[in-house]
């Protein structure tokens, strides 16, 4: 099995990214702060005013290394790409699939079944740690209710139908999720999600995690040749990554939602950890952003079982996992793509 | 793994520095300088094989040494750092 290799995050404005030998050389008014080998890192990912040497940019596409820019905020920017990687036949069997509507539905269907299947044991979760602490009413109604979008999704219906079944699972995911949150504090409450700007706490908190997770699905589905932008469960839209949005969803809430929840339930990340914006719009500060960064990478490295594989490996290397599942499917090697479920 | 290099070049005669220069180089492409001459390298076999032959080209025999400390996969418990030089940590997040 393949190794974990680091991300690594730059936060600090001003700082200066340069190629060294085979190391990146990570400058600060001028002092080399970090010189890190290339061959230990996975991907770089700059946020906000981090300049980096063009050298750095050709080295990084030559070592298929994920380089993606960031706002500040975390609003996705540029990413840096190398020579187009992979299978040919690959990738033109990933596009006949996406353009056929059975195959699309059909991956759709259990991507989406897992996405609800996560989403659920996360209400479930709460319902069995926290249950004398929150009203389990909508709890377990919404327990219910996720099983029941689950059943309709066992039937084969049309793409169209599975995202209406999707669109209204999350609805109801959502509408229960700030009972998950355990925090008293009145800045904490979720009403709805809100994105580009989020407009509360809890909402600036997904929308980063979000990100950081699809510049990580991205890498991994581009490492093992994959097209990132051709989806089946989200069409072709010009600079959307479509399959890494479609992998992605199995993760949003057992990796995601979860790292929100316990920076939130746990008090590490706090209500003055954030901005508000005249605009309304909710920013992280840089400490929280830092305190965020942390806790994700030692998530990454959380050792869990492999549903499919049946292998113990980090969390990190699950989107890698699945990026080779995905790959195997559309080579015709296993009949049906198996998302990933978390226990 | 984890391999501590450390080494000693000989100054006797003019190539000597130019030994020096480059045996550090191969070693920071590959790892973190934790002090002069002492570099720690998170390696898999086939990148330590690769390294390990690029320091023995470099080197002459007849006048440096070099030592190889095979810390394997498990070195965090292996090592204990006091004093100035902070170094930071390969595998653990990388955050600037």
């Amino acid at each position: 099995m393949k190794k974990l290799l680091n991300t690594l995050y730059v936060t600090t404005q001003g700082a200066y990214l340069a190629k060294d030998g085979e190391c990146v050389a990570v400058r600060m008014d001028n002092e080399v702060r970090l010189r890190v080998p290339v061959h230990t890192l996975g991907g770089i990912v700059c946020f906000g005013q981090v300049s980096c040497s063009p050298f750095l940019m050709g080295f990084a596409a030559e070592r298929g290394l994920g380089f993606s820019f960031l706002t500040e905020n975390g609003r996705f920017l540029a990413r840096v790409q190398g020579p187009v990687s992979g299978n040919v036949l690959l990738r033109r069997e990933q596009y006949r699939r996406a353009d056929s509507p059975e195959a699309s539905a059909e991956v759709a269907r259990s991507i989406i079944s897992a996405k609800i299947i996560n989403a659920r044991r996360i209400v479930q979760r709460a319902l069995r740690d926290h249950g004398g602490k929150i009203d389990g009413s909508p709890l377990d109604k919404e327990v219910s209710h996720l099983k029941d979008c689950l059943q309709r999704l066992q039937q084969p219906v049309s793409l169209d139908v599975a995202r209406g079944i999707e669109g209204e699972a999350a609805n109801g995911y959502f509408g229960v999720f700030d009972h998950l949150i355990l925090s008293g504090e009145p800045e904490f409450r979720f009403i709805g999600r809100s994105r580009r700007p989020p407009l509360d706490r809890v909402n600036c908190l997904l929308s980063f995690i979000y990100t950081l997770l699809a510049h990580d699905v991205r890498s991994a589905l581009e490492c093992v040749g994959l097209d990132s932008e051709v989806g089946f469960l989200h069409r072709d839209r010009p600079g959307r990554h479509g399959l890494a949005l479609d992998v992605m969803e199995e993760f949003r809430a057992f990796v995601g939602d979860r790292l929100a929840l316990s920076l939130i339930n746990l008090g590490q990340i706090k209500k003055d950890d954030f901005e508000i914006l005249e605009t309304g719009a909710v920013r992280m500060t840089n400490d929280a952003r830092k305190t965020l960064l942390v806790a994700y990478q030692k998530r990454k490295q959380d050792e869990i079982v492999h549903p499919f594989l049946n292998e113990r490996i980090s969390m990190g290397l699950v989107f890698h996992v699945q990026a080779m599942l995905m790959a195997r499917w559309l080579r015709g090697d296993v009949d049906g793509y198996p998302p990933f479920v978390g226990k | 793994m984890l391999v501590l290099i450390s080494y000693d070049v000989s100054f006797e005669d003019p190539g000597g520095e130019r030994r020096l220069r480059r045996i550090a180089k191969a070693c920071q492409d590959y790892g973190q300088r934790v002090q002069y001459s002492v570099f720690e390298c998170v390696v898999d076999p086939a990148q330590w094989a690769r390294l390990k032959h690029r320091l023995l080209t470099e080197m002459d025999e007849r006048k440096d040494s070099l030592r190889f400390y095979y810390l394997g996969a498990n070195w965090k418990r292996k090592i204990e750092h006091v004093g100035a030089k902070p170094e930071y940590d390969p595998e653990g997040p990388l955050i600037l």
